[in-house]
């Protein structure tokens, strides 16, 4: 009873004096029971002068049994159905456009779990039993798509998933995965993802999120991800836990396009807040625990301004904010994090915190970033670069190679080297093809360094379900041990392309038919920040996400397969007209005429009364049937040509009428 | 045709039995007048093959989400400033020195990776294409040529790619310019800054929805070799690479390295294949100097290899673009001594007159065209037959079409040699629209290219036939060809009326086998044409030889061999009667099979073919039989045999076409093998046509002349 009268009376506190309250510490207050909410935003430029901007929501529902189906911040609409499906945990993403994984990095936890492939990417587990897995999916995608504005509810269909055991994610319970390369997305799929928010886009860091803008760039991807712990009494509710990600990247506006000819590129691009989004964020959600934005900067960076500049000594990295180096920030940081340098990876951060609690309407806080220096760095790699092609043209086969590039060549020394003791790279492959695209696994073929190996030397563990027509499609699961000083190695599976039936090609031509991403993920590589600890850190939702030992997870290309179409409409409308109207035409014609036997023979024997053409049809009819004239009267049948000749002297005639008096009267 | 035959005997035998089905007899009424039929037949294509340019109708573009000229240019002179400049930069360095090629690359890459795009080096082997017999139809193969390089022959192509923004990169638009990166080329670097302009612009629109690459391809070796050998290893990768290993220590391998070296600086710059999605359509970009034009003109080269032709919306966009926006002159390539000839000139007047004469009958029959516009699209027409024919690409776009790709080369021509800036930048800015016009209205489809034709003639670059129009000259030429075979076969098998009764019965029985005789020896006289055109294969083998010697080798190999079939084949009895007309009969069937099989394969080949062919055929008959009937028409008949059998002779018809083309120069026996060496080298079904149809179906109408009867 005391509870929802301490939550109302908090609630009351809240609206009244949000600043007092804040200020005293809401950690206090807020106990292990409440429902939270975090919302923070990470900022990083990258190495291709953009800015990745990072907006991660953090909404926090604990078991309880009191509060029945209601909550205060969580959405219902979540909790509902992570109830009525036995979600375990979940991950929706809907992304445009494409990771650039040797530019924006593919090692740190952000390329790691928030690089997705484009189109729609869905997973969940169940806490269900195996055999109803498959139903409660199929409701989920549905609800799904309801929710969401979506077709999730495609992937309803059984040749739309699949049920990886173990190189897609190693968790305990039922997983279904399914993909949507095709699926657009746009304002339509965020307003429904706004409305999960407390606060949506009204205030806090939403507010941020001005369409045009965040659309306008170059990777623009949404992500929710819940979890929840299901091992809950019966009777009670089971805790969840949702985040939901923004993760864009922009192009800040340079001055103009003229600096790219003026040959002043090596500058990055000065930024703020307002530049990148024309909004400057105005105070804080105010129902949320906490309100942060970090600004991440690669370390390389300071070392390169050491390089740059003459007065180096005295601007230390950890003062790198201070005015006298290579950048300058608007804003002085509340906080400054390390990274605790890794020693065996190069690419180490520092990240700065600004409470926005601190401003208002007044003072908003508009961030910005100017470089004073040209600087280059590069982010951190994952152990291998992988992309997928097709090889082949044609419309008959082909082939699907997965390449893998290793991205530390330079210094091979360091590196992976010391992760395992055999020095193997492993390297999990997680594939999955639709079912017209019949791949034959039996030849799948592995080049080492552009050399053929036999396949038991590097594959240490293979599952593959080879699709089924129209029912399922074909999965491929595959754990590489690759040797550490590998340079290239690739795969290459064959296939052919089979036939659709006749209503299951879209109505018109097409573009071709899509194989979705494979996931490529090395278990024994872990994008792990591992920051000095902190007391804020622990309190921050995203750092401490960021801390989580995830695997390196890296998607490969969507490819686009041209499968036979053929032209329905055309021969379609040819054959049936035409055939129509002769069958129907000559068909009675030829029929009336050929009716009459009875009489022609009539004619035949009384050939006396015969005219020029009968005359000439019977001469014609026993010239096919190889008898001699049967009509002994010569002067009939030389008086038949007389009649033709005077009959096409007629004919003749009027046709000359008909010019001349067409002619004159024009 | 065996079918009607079948009943052809069926309603001459029984008397009074039930009548055979109209269809049927409407058959048998036109074998019985096989002549006429022919000669109608015949005239009839020939007369529909030369007013195809009069049935041409105007092209339009079929494919709404093309969308040409819809978004205004977003090309700016800063592009093209930026552009001379690089211009400036590659001709500026020394052509004389060793490694300005290395150099050039260099600088090239260097400023495409300031534009922020994706910058590749393709090393290729530039492999010379050798007959093999068997590699005729095959898919490009990479293993092929790979073993014999020597090291000093490699070229590296430079790639960039701009990968679109919010795309999923499934798709790509290929834009191809042929550089030479040793050689310094006004009219080259011409071409690098038009393509330069529009790459810096396409890298920072936002509107892209497919992946742009741009492919500088070396052009040291031939520029299709070089585009062909990048296709190659986008498609058909080979990556087990035993041969770049032997590269690495070549030279060039070194040159390589070197730009390898300055890659990591930048880390910009890979040495790796990069690739992007499935490609959409490609454009070959070249600038020629053509002295004494009125105007900037735009050529239009679509033909790929065995007449292959891409979508035609392609070309109409192209010629929408140029001709409505940027006021170039869009042409065609056409035969010039066709415009000459004084009686295509007096046709295209009669052909005007009568329809002028038909116009004033009645306003609405508007097949009237002007004597200019007929000659000018009957040397279209001509010239695209004729490209068709041989089944050699025009320029590197055929190398795409081997991947299905649809793909044109536009060479731009400008009207001088432009020494002005402004003048310069001007036909820079125009090219450079032109050329981001076409890349946006691909960009914008959202199919594949499907909408419009890909079996067409054009008469003019805004005027085309369809497959529909120009296929009834063809079927009105070959329709005869089983009708004259039929009523042939009847003739030749009809019972002697002198000897009837009780024989009668016997002959019937016998016919058949008179039929599989002659088939017997048409097959003997193709497998004579299958060695014919596998020879070259070996005698290319022997080494330090002119082609003038090839071909003499070759054609005594041949007739020798021929000499030696007809010895072992020849029959000791005295002819029979009807021999040579189930030999021509048979003989008419499979040049009848032949054609229409050719027709599906290149149908330009089939129509040239059945041009000679077909009058061949239905005229050959015993010289014996005309000499000793010697009547005018006999004699006509003679003469016609005698001129066609020695036109149809293939090295005569080529040397004929040739002296008809360039006048009576000076004629090398050598300079056939040469032709034929290229017809085979691309893979040409041409040659397989001239070697297995028309040489054996010659050789058989030859036969038929000189027939003994």
């Amino acid at each position: 009873m005391w509870l929802p009268l301490r939550l109302t009376l908090l609630f009351l506190f809240l609206l009244l004096s949000p600043r007092a309250l804040l200020r005293s510490g809401s950690a206090a207050v807020v106990s292990g029971e409440e429902e939270e909410f975090h919302e923070e935003l990470l900022l990083k430029p990258l190495p291709d002068r953009k800015v990745l901007a990072h907006f991660h929501f953090h909404s926090i529902a604990p078991p309880s049994k009191s509060n029945g189906r209601h909550h205060h911040l969580f959405p219902k609409a979540i909790s509902q159905l992570v109830q009525k499906f036995r979600v375990k945990e979940m991950e929706l993403s809907f992304t445009q456009g494409r990771w650039n994984y040797e530019r924006w990095g593919g090692f740190d936890p952000i390329s790691s779990n928030n690089a997705k492939p484009p189109g729609v990417e869905l997973w969940a587990v169940f806490d269900v039993p195996e055999d109803q897995v498959d139903a409660y999916w199929k409701n989920l995608t549905n609800s799904l798509s309801g929710l969401f504005c979506a077709s999730i509810n495609f992937l309803e269909s059984s040749t739309m998933y699949s049920a990886p055991k173990w190189s897609f994610r190693i968790t305990p319970g039922s997983l279904r995965y399914g993909t949507l390369p095709r699926e657009a997305v746009c304002t339509e799929n965020l307003t429904p993802w706004l409305k999960l928010l407390p606060c949506r886009d009204k205030a806090g860091l939403a507010a941020l999120l001005d369409r045009p803008s965040i659309y306008k760039g170059f990777y623009h991807s949404q992500r929710l991800y819940l979890t929840s712990n299901a091992s809950v009494p019966a009777e009670t509710v089971s805790g969840i836990s949702l985040e939901q990600t923004l993760t864009v990247v922009l192009q800040p506006n340079s001055p103009s396009s003229s600096s790219i000819h003026s040959g002043e590129s090596n500058f990055q691009p000065s930024w703020s807040l307002s530049s990148i989004f024309g909004r400057k964020i105005s105070g804080k959600c105010v129902i949320a625990q906490s309100s942060i934005v970090y600004l991440q900067l690669e370390k390389s960076i300071f070392s390169e301004q050491k390089d740059n500049m003459d007065n180096g000594p005295n601007s230390l990295a950890s003062e790198g904010f201070a005015g006298g180096s290579g950048f300058e920030m608007s804003l002085d940081p509340d906080i400054v994090i390390e990274e605790e340098n890794q020693s065996q990876h190069k690419g180490s951060s520092v990240l700065y915190g600004f409470w926005v609690e601190k401003y208002n309407e007044s003072q908003p806080l508009d961030l910005g970033l100017k470089w004073k220096y040209p600087v280059f760095w590069s982010s951190q790699q994952a152990p291998l670069h992988a992309s997928r092609f097709l090889m082949g043209s044609g419309n008959e086969r082909g082939a699907i190679a997965i390449l893998f590039k290793s991205t530390n060549s330079a210094d091979s020394s360091s590196g992976s080297r010391h992760v395992s003791d055999g020095c193997e790279l492993q390297v999990d492959v997680f594939q999955v093809v639709p079912w017209y695209i019949k791949v034959y696994y039996h030849s799948l073929q592995i080049f080492v360094d552009d050399e053929a190996k036999p396949i038991g030397d590097f594959v240490h563990k293979i599952q593959v379900s080879p699709s089924k027509d129209k029912t399922s499609p074909g999965m491929m699961e595959m754990l590489l041990k690759l040797p550490c000083d590998v340079r290239s190695a690739a795969l290459t599976l064959e296939f052919d392309k089979g036939f659709l039936h006749i209503d299951e090609y879209p109505p018109d031509a097409n573009q071709g038919y899509d194989i979705p991403s494979a996931v490529i993920s090395f278990p024994r590589f872990h994008s792990v920040m591992h920051l000095l600890s902190n007391d804020s850190i622990r309190k921050s939702p995203l750092l401490s996400r960021f801390q989580e030992k995830n695997r390196v997870q890296s998607y490969t290309e969507v490819l686009l397969v041209p499968l036979t179409t053929p032209d329905f409409s055309m021969p379609y409308n040819v054959i049936t007209i035409t055939c129509t109207v002769f069958a129907l035409f000559f068909g009675s014609l030829l029929n009336v005429l050929r009716r009459r036997v009875g009489e022609e023979e009539r004619y035949l024997k009384a050939g006396k009364k015969k005219g020029w053409l009968r005359v000439l049809l019977s001469r014609l009819l026993a010239k096919f049937r190889g008898k001699p004239m049967e009509e002994p009267d010569q002067p009939s049948s030389e008086s038949a040509p007389l009649i033709g000749k005077k009959l096409v002297l007629k004919v003749i005639l009027v046709a000359v009428l008909a010019v001349a008096w067409q002619f004159y009267s024009t | 045709m065996a079918e009607v035959e079948k009943k052809e005997v069926a309603a001459a035998t029984p008397p009074w039995k039930p009548k055979p089905r109209p269809i049927v007899r409407l058959g048998i009424v036109l074998i019985s007048h096989s002549l006429l039929v022919s000669v109608v037949c015949c005239t009839a294509g020939v007369v529909a093959l030369f007013l195809l340019p009069m049935l041409a109708k105007n092209t339009y573009i079929s494919e709404n989400a093309l969308m040409p000229g819809s978004a205004s240019s977003m090309l700016s002179n800063d592009d093209i400033s930026e552009a001379e400049r690089l211009a400036k930069d590659l001709t500026s360095l020394n052509s004389g020195a060793a490694d300005a090629g290395i150099e050039r690359r260099r600088v090239l890459a260097k400023y495409l990776s300031d534009l922020g795009v994706e910058v590749g080096y393709h090393k290729f082997e530039p492999h010379q294409n050798q007959f093999h017999p068997l590699h005729f139809f095959s898919s490009p193969d990479s293993g092929l040529s790979r073993e014999n390089g020597s090291c000093s022959s490699y070229g590296i192509n430079v790639v960039g790619i701009i990968r679109a923004p919010q795309a999923d990169g499934k798709e790509a638009i290929v834009l191809v310019t042929p550089f030479n990166f040793r050689k310094n080329s006004s009219s080259e670097a011409l071409s690098i800054s038009i393509g330069y302009a529009v790459f810096s612009l396409l890298s920072r629109v936002t509107w892209l929805a497919k992946d742009i690459i741009w492919l500088v391809a070396d052009s040291q070796y031939g520029e299709y070799a070089s585009v062909a050998s990048w296709l190659r290893d986008y498609h058909i990768p080979v990556f087990s690479a035993s041969s770049s290993d032997n590269a690495d220590s070549c030279f060039e391998g070194n040159n390589i390295n070197l730009l390898r070296e300055e890659s990591l600086d930048q880390t910009e710059i890979s040495s790796g294949f990069r690739r992007a999605g499935t490609m959409a359509a490609a454009l070959v970009l070249k600038v020629t100097d053509v002295k004494g034009q009125l105007e900037d003109t735009l050529s239009v080269y679509a033909e790929a290899s065995n007449g292959q032709m891409p979508n035609l919306d392609l070309i109409n966009v192209v010629n929408y673009l140029a001709v409505h926006r940027q006021g170039l002159r869009v042409k065609v390539e056409k035969f010039i001594s066709v415009l000459r000839w004084e009686w295509i000139w007096v046709l295209g007047d009669t052909l005007n007159f009568i329809g002028k004469v038909a116009g004033s009958l009645n306003p609405e029959w508007k097949f009237g065209i002007s004597t200019p516009d007929y000659v000018e699209g009957t040397a279209t027409l001509a010239n695209l037959l004729y490209r068709q024919a041989l089944g050699i690409p025009t320029g590197p776009h055929g190398a795409f079409r081997d991947f299905q790709v649809d793909a044109i080369t536009l060479e731009i021509s400008p009207k001088v040699v432009y020494t002005n800036q402004g003048r310069r930048n001007e036909f820079i800015l125009r090219s450079a629209r032109l050329i981001e016009g076409v890349v946006r209205s691909v960009n914008n489809l959202l199919e594949k290219f499907h909408q419009s034709f890909f079996l067409y003639l054009l008469t003019s670059p805004a005027k085309f036939v369809s497959v529909g129009v120009y296929m009834i000259g063809f079927a009105l030429l070959v329709a005869p060809l089983p009708l004259v075979a039929a009523s042939l076969y009847v003739d030749a098998n009809k019972p002697d009326p002198s000897s009837q009764g009780p024989k009668h019965k016997l002959q019937i029985n016998f016919k058949p086998w008179k039929w599989l005789s002659a088939a017997k020896q048409v097959f003997t006289v193709h497998a004579w044409g299958v060695f014919v055109s596998l020879l070259p294969y070996f005698i290319s083998q022997i080494p330090n030889s002119t082609p003038a010697a090839h071909s003499i080798i070759w054609f005594s190999l041949s007739t020798f061999g021929l000499l030696v079939l007809y010895l072992i084949t020849k029959s000791p009895f005295k002819p029979q009667k009807g021999e040579w007309e189930n030999l021509k009969s048979v003989t008419i069937s499979v040049v009848f099979i032949g054609l229409l099989l050719m027709s599906v394969v290149n149908f330009a080949t089939a129509q040239i073919g059945a041009l000679v062919l077909v009058p061949a055929c239905l005229l050959a008959q015993p010289l014996k039989l005309d000499i000793r009937d010697a009547s005018l028409k006999s004699f006509l008949r003679i003469a016609c045999n005698v001129f066609i059998s020695f036109v149809a002779f293939p090295p005569v018809g080529f040397f004929v076409l040739k002296g008809v083309n360039e006048g009576s120069g000076n004629m090398d026996v050598g300079e056939f093998w040469t032709w034929l060496e290229s017809l085979w080298a691309w893979n040409s079904a041409t040659y397989i046509y001239i070697g297995m149809v028309h040489l054996p179906c010659w050789v058989l109408c030859l036969h038929i002349l000189l027939h003994s009867c």
